[in-house]
Order: C-alpha cells, then structure tokens, then sequence
C-alpha cells in the first residue's frame, strides 16, 4: 500500500532543502559543466576524426547521464546519513508502509536529478546540436526514467550501509565503475567482452542510450533500440523498488 | 486493562543480553518511568514497544495491539521523542511538524491549526519559521514532545527527555511533561537516569543491567529503605530528646548538635513534635529518602553521571564532514 501524504511530504521535504542550499546546486552542477568542456574539449582534438561525430556532441548524453547519476545515488545515499542522524528512525516508526517511503525517496531524488539534467541540457545549442520541441520532451521523459531507476539503485545500496564511512566505497567502486561503463565518454562496443558484458547490465548505459537517439540520430554508434531502452529502465525501476522495500521491511 | 502490557520480553544481540524478562504494566492516563542506568536496557524496550524491534522472546501490547503482528496499528497509537534528537535541522519548526502530519495523515484542513497549537504549547510559535539548526537543546527536546503529539496518539514515549539540558530547561520541560496526561490525554511512558526526576511518575520500575529489580510508586518505592528522617534543634538536646522519646516511643540520636529520628510519616510527626516540645525547638528539618536511595539499596551501587553523554557533538563533527562531501 503507498500513502499518497507520506510520498508528498518526503519529495517536499527534499525540495525545500534542494532549493534552500543553493550553493550546493551550483558545485554539483560545475562537475558536469567541467567534463564536458575540460574532458570534452581536450578529447575531441585527440578523437573526433574516426567517430563521425564531434566528441562534445558524442558526450553530451553522457554528461546528462552523469549529472543524473551523481545526483540520484547522492540524494538516495542520503538515507544512510538519514540513519546516522536519527531522522530515519522518526520516519520508519510513522504508520507508512516502507515502499511509500521507498516511492517517496525515489521521486524525491528523481525531481532534484532531473531538474539538474534540464539545466544542462540547456548547454545544447552552444554544442550544435538541433532538439525539436518534441525530442526536448523525450529527453525530459528520459531523465525522469533514468534517474528513478538509479534512485531507486542507490536506495538498495544505502540499505546495506549504516554510517557514511561507506561513501567513498560507493563512489570508487559503484558509481565511478557505473559511469565509465555506461557509453558515456566511448562506445562500449569497442570494449574488451567482460568489460562489455559489465557495461550490458549497468542500466545508466540505456539510459545514455536513449538520450543518444534523440542527440546523435542515426550514428551508428546507438547501440539498443529506444523499446529495449525504455524496457530495461523500467524493469530496473520495479525490480530495485521491490528489493528496496522488502529489505526495509525487515527488522532486526 | 493496561494500555501496555509488556510480557517477560527478552531481547539478545548477538551474545549480548540487552533486557532479560522484563515485565511492564501501565495504566491509561498515567506517567510510568522506566529508571536505570546507561546500558540497562531501557531505549531497547522502548524501540520494541515502538515497533523498531523485533524481540527475541516474549510479548509487548499496546492499546490492544501486538507490537509485532499489528505494527501499524500500534504506530498510529504512538508517539515517540527518541533518545538522540531526529529534528531535520535544515528545517524549520513548522516545517518538522509538518513533516510528521502528513506521516500521521493528519486531515490537511486541520495541519495548520494543530501545529499552531503545539508550537504554542511548548512555547515555540514565535520561532516556527526558524531552522531548528539555530534551536537550543531544551527548544529542540520541546520540539520533538510537541511532534509527538502532533497526531493526538494515546500513548507517548519519552525516551531521556531531558538528557543534555541544563537545570532550567530541565524544569520546564517536566512541567510540560507533568502536564501532558491531563491536558491531551495520553499516557507517558519515559526513561531516565535522572533518578530525581523519576519523582512526578505515578508508577516506576527500576530496570539494572537487563532485567526489572522493583516496581511501584515512588513512595512504595521508598519506604523499602526504610522512613523519613527528621532533623531537630532545640536550646537543650538532652531534655528534648528523652522528652521525645517518652511521648512518642521511638529512638532519638544526636549527631553534629542535631537530634534525629526515623519514622514512616515524616510530614505528620513533625507538627505533633512541635505541639509536645514547640517551646524548645530552634529548628526542623525533614530528610526523606531518595530514588537514588533505592537503586544503591537494590544494586549496591550508585548511577553515575558521568557514563552517560549524548551523541551530539560526535554528530555535529559528522554534519561538517557531510556538507563538505555536499560541496565535493
Ligand atoms: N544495536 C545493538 N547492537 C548490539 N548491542 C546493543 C544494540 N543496542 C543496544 N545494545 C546493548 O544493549 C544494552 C542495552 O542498551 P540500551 O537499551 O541502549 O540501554 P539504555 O537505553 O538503558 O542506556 C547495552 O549493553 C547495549 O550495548
Ligand atoms: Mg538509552
């Protein structure tokens, strides 16, 4: 059962202390803006010639992918802080089912994540990319997807975790791994095979994908169809938010 | 029938035995205190009466309600203020309460006005607009009570409410707590070490190391280390005293120019004292005995202070850390 009032007041709550740090809006925005210039535009001169698109133009679905994916698992691992500061036991004791607080968590960290993406995604024309109206509302489709399928990851793995010792953990070996993994600064499938296969079940990789079919139309270097895209996120999405939810259920 | 029925409840982590068959009774419309030291078990039944807890044996009901089979019903019959605060401290008051009437699905017509009301009885109103990042301890603790209540639930948990407070916010917030059983009908079950707070309960168990050594009134709990002490000056001691104990038949001591006796009605004796011997006396004193009195008389020990220390300032080294990798 989802208790619409839970899952109101928990994206609420995110989005007033979203707006309320406005410096931390600016710094998590500055990294995406820096790969792409500084990576990119260091790269392009190195790579561009084989690829039959302009490097910027390549990582441009990458870069949203990684905007959403730093802000998705960070607004999600903020459950383990949650924990460690007491607030979470002052929810989990509320009648709410644990998936409403599940759905709650996820939606918040997919409206903050989202919202950050769509200030990138504005970068597009000074990159020479052409978006119809219509492939803009694909790509914001997209975003929101993606980002509940990796907020909803990122609630799995802080349901493992009980102190912030664990951060650096996740960055170094989930969220890095995830990203450079994912097609978003080269093509996977000129990946040695297991690192392909890795690539395979890491879902910010459809993601990407996706965004590639409405950035780079017709390149061959789109490896899924956009249904297989749109299936996987949203296979990813139910599956994580049902592991997520039972694990929460569970006492100890 | 009680309103909580914990029955021989035990709970283990692991090898640890954290409460070892404990049994709990609590009238509706009573403030029950759970006294002990640090380490005794009392915020681990706390968190299994609240549902956070699974116990490894034995049963825990309230208002009806198994705390295992029926957690949801029981959650909406609570209250809790936790031991280490759980305020969102980038929030302002009114936003935490906010926050806890939509969990509670609290009717949005009336959120407004109950959180006015609230924030009014612990006199926060006119700092609900504040984040509570700027609140004091005794405000934040009086934050936490009026949360509890935000949703009109017919039993509230108090666990350490006043750990940390100086002595005046200490005072303040027993006022509100003596308070609450009359003026919002509901049923306080709290903890303390403070054994001297102990003292507004209308019934208390004493919990050591696990397991329940003695439960009842703070008054039954007294008169088991014996009665009342009274201290008594007079012009001439040894008249008095062999004055004393003609009339009244009991044992007079002197120590330090003072005479002293022991008697189970201290307030009553002292005026029939002053009737048979007024004339002579300089001064009266009454000594009761104190809970304190009581564990040492069960445990063979005293509860010490200085054990027990939030986790507060280890938490707010934590928040740096954390805004640093916000920025990162
Ligand atoms: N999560 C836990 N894991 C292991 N041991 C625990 C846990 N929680 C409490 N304990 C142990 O159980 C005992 C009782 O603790 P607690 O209920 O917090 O005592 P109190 O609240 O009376 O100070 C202590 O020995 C404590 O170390
Ligand atoms: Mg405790």
């Amino acid at each position: 059962m989802i208790e619409a009032n839970a899952v109101y007041v928990l994206v609420l709550r995110e989005l007033i202390k979203f707006f309320r740090a406005k410096s931390r809006l600016v710094t998590t925005l500055a990294r995406p803006v820096i790969w792409l210039f500084l990576i990119g535009g260091g790269m392009s001169r190195l790579v561009s010639p084989g690829m039959g698109v302009d490097y910027m133009q390549f990582i441009f679905p990458g870069i949203l992918g990684m905007t959403i994916l730093f802000s998705s698992i960070f607004s999600a691992i903020s459950i383990i802080w949650d924990k460690e500061f007491g607030l979470m036991k002052g929810i989990l004791v509320a009648p709410v089912s644990r998936f409403s607080i599940v759905i709650g968590k996820a939606l918040s960290g997919t409206i903050v994540s989202t919202i950050q993406a769509f200030i990138i995604l504005l970068l597009f024309p000074f990159l020479g990319i052409k978006l119809s109206l219509l492939s803009i509302l694909y790509v914001i489709f997209i975003c929101l997807l993606l980002s509940f399928a990796i907020s909803t990851l990122g609630i799995v793995i802080a349901t493992f975790y009980e102190s912030f010792e664990s951060f650096s953990v996740i960055m170094n070996f989930i969220v890095m791994p995830m990203f450079f993994l994912s097609g978003a600064m080269y093509p996977v499938n000129k990946l040695p095979a297991i690192l392909k296969v890795i690539s395979q079940i890491n879902p910010l990789t459809y993601g990407v994908d996706a965004l590639k079919h409405a950035m780079l139309k017709g390149s061959d270097l789109i490896d899924f169809s956009v249904a297989t895209d749109i299936a996987v996120l949203i296979a990813c999405s139910v599956a994580f938010t049902i592991i997520a939810g039972v694990i929460f259920e569970r006492k100890k | 029938m009680p309103i909580i029925r914990v029955e021989h409840l035990s709970k283990k982590f692991g090898t640890v035995t954290a409460i070892d068959d404990v049994s709990i009774e609590v009238e509706e419309g009573t403030i029950f205190g759970f006294l002990g030291p640090n380490g005794a078990g009392k915020s681990t039944t706390i968190n299994i009466l609240c549902t956070l807890l699974s116990p490894t044996s034995g049963r825990a009901m309230i208002a009806g309600y198994d705390c295992i089979k029926d957690s949801s019903m029981v959650r909406k019959a609570i209250g809790i203020v936790f031991q280490d605060p759980t305020l969102d401290k980038e929030l302002t008051a009114y936003e935490n309460m906010m926050l806890h009437a939509y969990l509670y699905n609290v009717k949005r017509s009336e959120i407004k006005s109950r959180i006015n009301d609230a924030l009014k009885f612990v006199d926060l109103y006119e700092r609900r607009k504040d984040v509570v990042k700027k609140f004091s301890g005794g405000m934040k603790r009086r934050l936490e009570v009026a949360r509890g209540l935000i949703h009109r639930p017919r039993i509230l948990f108090l666990d350490e409410p006043t750990l940390g407070l100086d002595p005046q916010s200490r005072a303040n917030l027993w006022d509100f707590i003596t308070d609450l059983p009359k003026k919002h009908n509901v049923t306080v079950f709290m903890t303390t070490h403070y054994m001297d707070e102990a003292e507004v309960c209308d019934r208390i168990s004493i919990i050591d190391s696990g397991s329940i050594i003695a439960t009842g009134t703070p008054d039954e709990l007294k008169k088991t280390v014996g009665g009342d002490v009274i201290y008594i000056k007079t012009a001439d001691n040894k008249k008095a005293k062999s004055e004393i104990e003609k009339i009244f038949d009991v044992d007079v001591s002197e120590k330090n120019d003072e005479l002293f006796l022991t008697t189970l009605k201290g307030d009553s004796c002292i005026p029939e004292i002053i009737k048979a011997i007024g004339e002579q006396v300089l001064s009266v004193r009454l000594q009761r005995p104190t809970l304190n009195d009581v564990f040492i008389k069960m445990t063979g020990k005293q509860i010490r202070d200085e054990e027990i220390s939030s986790t507060d300032t280890f938490k707010d080294e934590m928040r740096a850390y954390r805004r640093r990798f916000d920025r990162g």
